[in-house]
């Protein structure tokens, strides 16, 4: 990363750095105001809007997306510190065949209504099912050393940092579910 | 049991822009690809009541990318008279703490985010008044309660009656501040063009925020264009134009530039309303049997110096259960606080909470079960001035609600029933919610390859409207729905309501099957049948149809169970189950309905257990004002929830025969877990929520 003072154009703030990102696979070149977090880079630089601003604080999961595979809160991350690194949102979870199955199961199993917290919820389950591929335990585990099952207490836990006020939680359980079946 | 569905309506579907918000295709409010954008960010007061004495900009505006600070000062007029909430940088006077005072204007979002910050405004302030109280010396009593109720009615003689009482129940419930919290907050595109304004805007129906904004800017109606094709939840915070949308008009006009503006989730909490906490009394009086012979529920509840917003509170009661001596009343205070506004089921929400206690408290003291006792109070009648019921089920949904549930075999002994380290109990709560329509305009259009259109500016907030329409519209039109588009959520379709009330498919599906069914006549009618290349196009409004309507008492009708387990040892309390049994006429598609309806329990649950604006009386705001500290139910809490509804066909309704889904859900459910934990513990909590420290010291001893 290339840091520094820039000048020359004022709307990109004082400051400003270089950053190389891969965002969906495209690879990105892009000089950001240092303050531009992850989330107001997707939305206003990339035009990538899938991922939605709910608190911009942490607090709710709508801006959730994988960074190098892991599930994040895009609002907590500053954009400059990710040269290198690989980001999948919302629009990157699809296939070349179409809707991946977990955003298959989403919409058969209702687990929706507004749809604006339903990108983090997606990227946030995505990320969750990995963990629990990897054995990592949660609250609710029991044997921390042993095998992670899937059940729906451990869904519900694992998916409590995304907030649903429309509170579609028992459908959003019943499609990861279906969907990590179906993996 | 009815009929199986013979067309679309009755079927389940997936909603038919599942596949958008899945994808993040879907556009809301704030991300639409404009041009030479900007972004405006909200200055909220810091004084509770006072005036502005100076605005100092300079440090905001030096700031790089800053291209402009607006303030009372400076700010493009408005037309005064329209709504004060709304009046907006005119004035240097400050009504409440967060009232919006000025807007940043920038080249991008960091730089208007910091240049907020950076806005120096002196205050002259004077002392505030914040807090509710059934003492505070400004109550009064307002000319009705909304929309348009009798502010106090009475029947028979309640004193007398209550005196006379074999068992009496006398308590007060409490509420606090409750903030709607939609995930997406309020949130706008603005932009001007020839003396136009078009705004992408997160409302509830931009019809009537179409016609606020012309009315603010002096505008006829057609020079005003608002489009909200998908907007992330509202529960009623977005059931009319709020602050955003008209501090981006007036920014993108100060600036002439296209403007976004989204509130912070900190602004969320005030400036576009809330529930206004309430205090309620409720006195039932009953023989030996449970049977109610009196009734009286008094509410105070808030509003603000600006506009008189009457929470019609105490309603619910005047319909629910019989009794022949009943009296209702509602009290207002004028405090220094943001203007209360909708949120889910205003009035009967909170007041059902009330009166569906009082109920549970009736059925301990009588030693009458709390099922039976609301079957005993059924009335024949609306108890409220005598008008016949177009349907009610109550009845039914309690019966089988007990069914499912397993009612048959309760103890009622509080705190008799233990699992381990917990407590364990189960309640019961009966709900309402009026079965209301309003008119709406629509059009059918058939195209010459058998395809038809059907456009109506309805909203879909979450609720599945757009689907539900759909399939209304292919069942008036006669059609498979696979040659049926239907187009919502813009202020150049014809014009309706707002998805609010429960109002929104009664109201809607009634013009469209109008449409629907006066294009099929037409076509009927068409020379050999066939559609001139042009299409064909029949549009209706439903303003007369729906002013006719004979004067009954619809209402929809819920019965809600709940289990809880209380911690012995913490007090921590979690719902193991909730199930609502609910008659709601006519489902049109069982796939949202559910969903509506655990929708709207879940924020009963919340509202139960986690909610509460915690005002602070010096600063005269609340001090919980994010996601962090004012707590909403999240996927650990839903446990087991259950949601059923009852073949129900009422001809009295609208010709959909629906009576509405959105609020009915949250209708009671409060009252049935406090109830529950009542059962579980022994523990009759009156002031939601049921925090443990409410529990902790009465909790019975192991």
């Amino acid at each position: 990363m290339r840091g520094g003072r820039e000048s020359g154009n004022p709307a990109d703030g004082q400051w400003s750095s270089r950053v190389a990102v891969t965002v969906n696979g495209v690879g990105h070149d892009l000089t950001l105001d240092n303050r531009t977090t992850l989330l107001d880079a997707l939305r206003e630089r990339l035009g990538l809007t899938g991922s939605k601003k709910g608190c911009d604080h942490g607090q709710c999961g709508s801006c959730t997306v994988l960074l190098d595979g892991r599930r994040v809160k895009s609002c907590l991350i500053l954009a400059v510190t990710l040269d290198g690194r690989e980001v999948t949102t919302v629009e990157g979870l699809a296939g070349p065949d179409g809707l991946s199955p977990l955003q298959a199961a989403f919409v058969a199993h209702d687990a929706f209504q507004c749809g604006y917290c339903t990108p983090g919820q997606l990227c946030s389950a995505r990320g969750m099912l990995d963990e629990v591929t990897r054995d990592w335990p949660s609250a609710v585990t029991g044997d921390l050393d042993g095998p992670v099952e899937l059940t729906d207490a451990e869904v519900r836990e694992r998916m409590s940092g995304n907030l649903c006020r429309c509170a579609a939680y028992p459908n959003i359980v019943t499609a990861i579910r279906a969907a990590a079946a179906s993996e | 049991m009815s009929a199986p569905p013979v067309g679309a309506v009755g079927r389940g579907h997936p909603r038919l822009e599942g596949r958008d918000k899945v994808t993040g295709a879907a556009r809301y409010a704030v991300e639409y690809p404009v041009a030479d954008v900007t972004y405006g960010w909200a200055v909220p007061a810091a004084a509770a009541r006072g005036r502005i004495v100076r605005v100092d900009v300079a440090p905001a505006l030096a700031l790089p990318g800053v291209l402009d600070v607006l303030h009372h000062g400076n700010a493009p007029r408005l037309t005064p008279g329209v709504d004060a909430d709304l009046f907006l940088l005119q004035e240097p006077t400050v009504h409440y703490r967060g009232q919006f005072v000025a807007v940043v204007v920038a080249e991008t979002i960091e730089a208007a985010r910091e240049a907020a910050g950076l806005v120096r405004i002196d205050y002259d302030t004077e002392p505030h008044s914040t807090v509710l109280s059934e003492h505070h010396p400004g109550l009064y009593r307002p000319d009705k309660v909304n929309p348009n109720f009798p502010t106090d009615t009475a029947e028979g003689d309640f004193d007398a009656g209550f005196a006379a009482a074999e068992v009496r129940v006398d308590a007060t419930y409490r509420t606090p501040a409750y903030h709607n919290n939609p995930m997406e907050p309020h949130a706008t595109t603005a932009r001007w063009r020839d003396g136009r304004l078009l705004v992408q805007d997160s409302n509830q129906g931009s019809s009537p925020v179409q016609a606020t904004l012309a009315e603010l800017f002096g505008l006829p109606r057609e020079a005003v264009r608002v489009v909200a094709e998908h907007v992330g939840g509202g529960f009623g915070s977005k059931g009319y134009a709020r602050a955003a949308v008209v501090l981006a008009a007036l920014a993108a006009r100060q600036v002439d530039r296209p403007v976004r503006l989204a509130l912070t989730r900190q602004q969320l909490f005030g400036p576009i309303g809330y529930r206004t906490p309430t205090i309620q009394r409720v006195r039932l009086d009953a023989d030996a049997d449970g049977r109610i012979a009196a009734v009286c529920h008094d509410a105070i509840s808030q509003t603000s110096t600006l506009t008189e917003f009457a929470e019609q509170t105490a309603v619910y009661t005047r319909s629910m259960y019989a009794g022949r001596h009943r009296r209702t009343t509602h009290r207002l205070v004028r405090l220094d606080v943001p203007t209360p506004f909708w949120m889910r089921a205003p009035g009967e929400c909170p007041g059902a909470y009330a009166l569906e206690s009082a109920m549970d408290e009736l059925a301990t003291a009588c030693g009458v079960d709390p099922v039976e006792l609301r079957v005993r109070n059924d009335p024949a009648v609306d108890p409220d001035g005598g008008k016949p019921f177009s349907s009610r089920n109550l009845v039914a949904c309690l019966r089988e609600g007990a069914r499912r549930f397993g009612w048959a075999d309760r103890d009622p002994t509080p705190g008799a029933r233990r699992d381990g380290r917990w407590l364990v109990g189960t309640g019961v709560a009966g709900s309402s919610y009026p079965a209301r329509a309003r008119a709406a305009a629509a059009t059918a259009t058939a195209a010459p390859d058998g395809t038809f259109e059907v456009r109506i500016n309805a909203t879909d907030i979450g609720t599945g409207a757009r689907t539900a329409l759909w399939q209304v519209a292919a069942d008036a039109l006669g059609v498979p729905v696979e040659r049926v588009t239907i187009r919502v959520g813009d202020s150049d379709l014809p014009a309706a309501g707002v998805a609010g009330g429960s109002m929104g498919t009664a109201s809607w599906s009634w013009a469209v099957i109008r449409a629907g069914e006066g294009l099929r006549e037409r076509l009927r009618d068409a020379p050999g049948g066939a559609v001139p290349d042009d299409g064909l196009t029949v549009e209706v409004n439903t303003a007369d149809e729906v002013k006719a309507q004979r004067p009954m008492a619809r209402y929809a009708y819920g019965a809600q169970f709940a289990e809880v387990r209380v911690d012995a040892d913490t007090g921590e309390v979690r719902v193991s189950r909730l199930l609502g049994v609910f008659a709601a006429g006519r489902v049109v598609n069982p796939t949202t309905a559910r969903s509506q309806l655990i929708g709207g329990m879940t924020m009963g649950m919340s509202m139960a257990l986690h909610e509460e604006g915690v005002l602070d009386e010096r600063y005269g705001d609340w001090v919980n004002h994010d996601f962090a500290m004012y707590h909403v139910s999240v996927c650990a809490d839903v446990e087991r929830i259950e949601a059923y509804w009852l073949p129900e066909e009422d001809p009295d309704l609208n010709p959909a025969g629906v009576k509405g889904l959105g609020e009915i859900g949250i209708v009671g459910t409060a009252a049935a877990i406090t109830n529950a934990v009542h059962h579980a513990t022994g523990v009759r909590v009156r002031d939601l929520p049921v925090r443990l420290d409410k529990l902790l010291e009465r909790l019975p001893t192991r």
